[in-house]
């Protein structure tokens, strides 16, 4: 009986643990990384001359495609020496080594922004390619900006930009913390394509589960005409995360635990065997009280199934138990399968039936006059 | 007696034969015949080996004969499948047993139910039919104490209260007090002989002549050969003991069976020390 409920609960915990292990690697993929997919322009970054070959009205383009959230193009802006400065016209000591990026409204929603003070720009200010930025936390502090109240001004290689918005943080373009975020159509104007070195790439806001699909579909989206000018990535699936993690746990401790089952069989075959030896007197009694061989046989599959039955019960729950105490000691949540739980005392009972066949077999074939003779 | 001519006889033996098998073969019963009535109570006695237990088995149907027919209430049970004899076994036939057989775990009205289960006595019936059995051997007092909590001779009780449960035709007892003391054997007798009285046949096996005398009927069993010793077949139920006594002939004749051929035999005393009733007055008709 020890053996079926080290088997039994050996199988319940290593299910629970590996379904409960994937699932928990699952919700990590889940929050933010399944749900982003980019863009790269790849023919660009091999280009010798400074190129775009996203298309103006990108943004609109892959908003149509279905499980887009929000989506835009962003490219770092490169300039040789630091340019950004409070005042115009300032000397070296004053100007700020801020990077400067260029965004698409849909950029920056999608990237996850999160605004301290103002507004983010909108399509009005890229399609006139206003000259407004929007800046972070820190590259206010240093530009000495509180207040937008008076729209205060900073100056990119002397030109001078509107600030309408600072951002206290943004998840997915980190330069946007710590630097200076113009319209993607002023920077075009004032500095043109973007370099090789830094080519721009379309960052896409998905629903849950949607990314492999809108994947696959934005290149075609944007350049009907050469969609292998575009290169776009989604995160792995989680569900061939949690099927890989699941399939690797499963093949090593599903055969620990099925020699353990084993074992418990045979144990439970022991156990039954000795107890028909240990029982022959009682069996002759019973046979002289008019039993017949079935009645005996029945008798001791009875025995051992409900022993196997018994093993499972009490293995099903140390394998509960277990898996609960690996959740709550790694800060997991618990994820086992009802029917496993249910289905495992079952099939203690079967291994109990099984291990019980032969014992029963030679119980039925006592004889009962020598039997009653001990 | 009052045995109806028409009625059959509980056991009839017939030619009966059994020979263990070999090698070498041993036969232990040859050519048996014997009758048992209904309301008799019979007693069968013989020296060890002499085939009393052999003859035990084909009668209680838990094994069967090489040759011969055995019919229990005329129903001829010797070869019939054993589905047939289990039947027999559970209705008809009530055990007991030397060394009682009681399960250890179950207390002793359990212990009699067990022998309702095999027999399809509806469930809601057996625990007051297993009471009603128990209190007539006295016991009732005692139907929730555990074997181990009883002494012999109330296990005894308990296992004849087990074989009296399904009102069988015959109470097939087996050495019944060879685990007994003088005094719970003089009981348990005397127990049989009311048993007997209220009307049970009863096949006693035993080596206890103080037992034996109890029986209307004496049969010996010797070498398998069955001879009938004293007392006579027709007497009334529980019509006392045969006479016997210290020195009696028929007392001799008991003690000394199995080895009356030997030369030298040291009869008086092996009499004294396997027959303690032979030299004292014990066993002297009352």
């Amino acid at each position: 009986m020890l053996g079926t409920v080290l088997g039994i609960g050996g199988f319940v915990a290593i299910v629970g643990l590996s379904q409960t292990a994937a699932g928990q690697i699952g919700s990590t993929f889940n929050r933010l990384d399944a749900t982003q997919v980019t863009v790269a322009d790849t023919a660009a970054g091999k280009a010798s001359v400074p190129t775009l070959d996203f298309p103006r009205d990108a943004d609109a383009l892959v908003d149509q495609i279905h499980g887009v959230i929000a989506a835009g193009v962003w490219w770092n802006v490169t300039f040789k020496s630091a340019v950004v400065s409070a005042r115009p016209a300032a000397s070296g000591s004053s100007q700020l080594g801020l990077p400067v990026t260029a965004t698409t409204p849909g950029a920056l929603t999608a990237s996850g922004a999160i605004l301290a003070a103002g507004t983010l720009f909108s399509q009005f200010h890229e399609s006139r390619a206003q000259q407004v930025a929007v800046i972070g936390a820190a590259a206010a502090s240093q530009l000495g900006i509180s207040d937008l109240a008076d729209q205060p001004a900073i100056f990119i290689q002397g030109q001078p930009f509107t600030v309408i918005g600072i951002i206290s943080a943004d998840a997915r373009i980190p330069q946007l913390n710590f630097g200076v975020s113009v319209p993607a159509s002023t920077a075009l104007r004032l500095w043109g394509r973007p370099p090789p070195s830094a080519a721009a790439q379309m960052i896409i806001h998905t629903r849950l589960g949607a990314a492999q699909v809108v994947a696959r579909q934005v290149p075609v989206a944007l350049r009907p005409d050469d969609p292998h000018l575009l290169t776009a990535t989604a995160p792995a699936s989680p569900a061939q995360l949690q099927h890989s993690v699941t399939a690797s746990l499963n093949t090593l401790f599903l055969a620990l635990a099925g020699i353990a089952v084993i074992v418990g069989m045979i144990g439970i075959a022991n156990t039954t065997l000795v107890a028909v030896l240990e029982r022959v007197s009682e069996i002759g009694l019973r046979r002289a009280l008019g039993a017949r061989p079935v009645h005996i046989a029945v008798q001791f599959l009875a025995e051992s199934t409900s022993l196997g039955l018994f093993g499972g019960l009490i293995g099903a729950s140390v394998g509960v138990l277990a898996v609960l105490a690996v959740t709550i000691d790694h800060h997991w949540t618990a994820l086992l399968d009802p029917r496993l739980v249910l289905a495992a005392p079952a099939a203690g009972a079967l291994i109990g039936l099984l291990a019980g066949l032969y014992p029963a077999l030679r119980a039925g074939t006592v004889e009962p006059a020598d039997a009653l003779r001990r | 007696m009052t045995t109806a001519s028409a009625e059959p006889p509980v056991i009839r033996l017939a030619g009966l034969s059994y020979t263990y098998p070999g090698p070498p073969p041993v036969p232990a019963l040859r050519a048996m015949d014997l009758v048992v009535r209904r309301g008799e109570h019979v007693a069968i006695t013989g020296p060890s080996g002499s085939g009393k237990s052999t003859l035990l088995n084909l009668v209680g149907l838990l094994d069967r004969p090489t040759e011969g027919t055995i019919e229990v209430d005329g129903l001829d049970v010797g070869a019939a499948p054993e589905r047939r004899r289990a039947a027999v076994r559970a209705r008809r036939i009530g055990f007991v047993f030397q060394s009682f057989h009681l399960l250890p775990h179950r207390t002793a009205v359990e212990n009699v139910m067990l022998a309702q289960i095999y027999a399809d006595v509806p469930r809601r019936r057996r625990y007051s039919a297993a009471l009603a059995a128990l209190a007539q051997v006295g016991l009732d007092h005692r139907a929730d104490a555990l074997p181990t909590a009883l002494s012999g001779g109330e296990r005894q009780r308990v296992a004849i209260a087990r074989a009296l449960v399904n009102h069988p035709s015959l109470l097939l007892c087996d050495e019944p007090t060879g685990n007994l003391d003088s005094v719970t054997t003089g009981e348990l007798s005397g127990l049989l002989a009311a048993l007997h009285r209220e009307g049970a046949t009863l096949l006693v096996i035993t080596h206890n002549p103080a037992v034996a005398e109890r029986a209307q009927r004496r049969v010996t069993i010797r070498d398998g050969m069955l001879a009938e010793q004293a007392g006579t077949a027709g007497a009334a139920p529980g019509g006392g003991s045969p006479a016997g006594g210290p020195g009696a002939p028929a007392c001799r004749r008991l003690a000394c069976a199995g080895r009356p051929r030997r030369p030298g035999c040291p009869c008086a005393t092996w009499a004294v020390r396997r027959w303690p009733g032979c030299s004292s007055a014990r066993v002297a008709p009352p």
